[in-house]
């Protein structure tokens, strides 16, 4: 399959009074269309250094970033990005929380808004449009998140630990949910996450980063067989702890 | 969480509630009352100088008098109006200089010291120049008042918009957002609680900066009824000049706690 996504030789470095930071040196890989991606590494890697060059928050200082191809400058792809929080505005309702994306770019018209309302839908959100965030669950919150991202149409999502405020219950249930629409949705998806095992129950394949600067590692491929295809069934699959093992080792060399 | 019968010891804890309630509010008038009628005896019974001191009735009777000819609104109304013109002023510009200052990192920080300074100064001692400068009229008490209030609130403001959320910031700009989208959907909204907890600090502040500039430059008022009244030693008039005072001060508080808890 195409590669959706091509990065190559990336350097990023944060400047200071006092200093220089190097962040990410020379990072390299493919995400094919469709697929989900994980990056795992120690905190202070640059994981999310990396996601923020991914969405065009910040330029990078050496490499290139291609989306079908194109330099993603050029590229009129749609980038969508899920924030470690959900950081849904209380001053808003629900509705006008995930209408948000659409109201900056100026592109809330009636059939806009009708497609917000079914995706409330589908999501089991409808009867919330008009609450505020504070009266929903976090998984709730965070489902609703995903909505304001997704009511943007991105061609790439990229999810910075969308599931770490959350706790260990809901986390593995809201994980288990978003990751699923995601893949129903055929969304190419990068997930960025410090939980090794909740990238082996989500990700096709993983890229282990070193501590900084961040250095690929390598990248791992994770199968299941097709009864396994959810995230919580995953963690019961009995290829579930080799993988982990694998991916614990990896991280641990050199370290 | 929602019970529907509330159980004996929640009826119990309530009905303390309401008691301690009833007591702080009996307690506050008690006070009240004492002071009024302790005063109004000692003048009686010429233990103090009711001349001087004043006393409850006098005051009373002088507010009546007052009000009878109409006199005391006029000078209420001045300084209400004076008040809340120099408010409107002081938070339009409080913003709007808050927005410039957050807008541009430099602008903010040339002026930086420039604002400490002017907000450390006392501003009575402007008073004198403004007269010179504006007249001896309605502007300078005005003037007198915004300047009072609006450096330290451009302080305050600007202070609290620095510290927006900035992964609030990040979410903007990564659903393609522009720095003017940060400004009214981030910074704005997330800001009315500090803004309308700053407008009742300045509220008090304007008063003061009203009653400074009547002392000086005006022709009605109650700044100016005060310093009549010492002039020609009608302490009742004064008294009761800063009795009203006070209950104009609680009210324009009152007025905006109102608004906090309607918006908020």
């Amino acid at each position: 399959m195409k590669a959706k996504l091509e990065v190559r030789n990336l350097h990023y470095s944060y400047h200071t009074l006092e200093g220089e930071t190097q962040a990410l040196s020379n990072i390299s890989f493919d995400v094919k269309d469709g697929e989900f991606f994980a990056i795992v590494g120690p905190s202070g890697c640059g994981k999310s250094t990396l996601l923020s060059l991914l969405c065009g928050l910040i330029e990078p200082e050496e490499g290139t970033i291609l989306i079908d191809g194109i330099p993603r400058q050029d590229s009129d792809a749609v980038i969508g990005y899920m924030l470690q929080r959900d950081h849904l505005f209380e001053w808003r309702t629900i509705l006008s929380n995930i209408s948000l994306g659409l109201e900056i770019s100026h592109r809330l018209d009636e059939a806009a808004k009708e497609r917000l309302l079914t995706m409330l839908d589908t999501y089991g959100l409808l009867q919330f449009k008009d609450a505020r965030p504070s009266q929903l669950s976090g998984g709730m919150r965070q489902r609703a998140a995903l909505i304001r991202t997704m009511a943007l149409k991105p061609d790439i999502l990229l999810l910075d630990e969308p599931f770490s405020a959350l706790d260990y219950q809901t986390r593995l249930e809201v994980c288990d949910d978003i990751s699923s629409i995601i893949r129903t949705e055929k969304k190419t998806a990068i997930l960025i996450t410090h939980d090794l095992s909740e990238a082996i129950s989500v990700a096709d394949r993983i890229l282990i980063l070193t501590s900084r600067p961040g250095r690929v590692k390598a990248v791992m491929e994770v199968r299941f067989e097709p009864e396994f295809d959810r995230p919580l069934s995953r963690r019961n699959a009995p290829e579930f702890s080799a993988y982990f093992n694998q991916l614990w080792k990896e991280l641990k060399l050199h370290d | 969480m929602i019970e529907t019968h509330p159980t004996l010891t929640q009826q119990e804890f309530l009905a303390k509630e309401r008691q301690h309630k009833l007591q702080v509010r009996i307690v506050r008038t008690m006070i009240f009352v004492l002071f009024l009628s302790i005063w109004e005896l000692c003048a009686d019974l010429e233990m103090i100088d009711a001349f001087i001191f004043g006393s409850p009735s006098r005051i009373l009777s002088c507010f009546i008098q007052m009000a009878a000819d109409g006199s005391i609104f006029l000078h209420m109304g001045v300084t209400l109006f004076e008040t809340l013109i120099s408010f409107f002023f002081v938070v339009l510009i409080a913003v709007l200089c808050a927005i410039l200052l957050w807008s541009s990192r430099s602008i903010a920080e040339v002026l930086e010291p420039y604002l400490v300074m002017l907000n450390s100064l006392p501003k009575s001692a402007l008073a004198p120049l403004l007269i010179v400068w504006l007249g001896n009229n309605m502007r300078t008490v005005i003037v007198a008042a915004v300047s009072v209030a609006v450096f330290g609130s451009i302080l305050t403001l600007h202070t609290g918009f620095s510290q927006t959320d900035p992964d609030k910031i990040k979410l903007i700009y990564s659903l393609g957002g522009s720095r003017k989208d940060v400004l009214t959907k981030v910074l704005i909204p997330s800001s009315i609680p500090l803004i309308i907890s700053n407008m009742k600090v300045n509220v008090g502040l304007c008063l003061v900066g009203v009653i400074i500039g009547e002392f000086l430059s005006a022709k009605a008022g109650l700044g100016y009824l005060i310093i009549y009244a010492s002039q020609v030693f009608k302490m009742d008039m004064l008294v009761m000049s800063i009795a009203i005072l006070c209950i104009l001060s609680t009210i324009l508080y009152q007025a905006i706690a109102l608004l906090e808890k309607r918006y908020l």
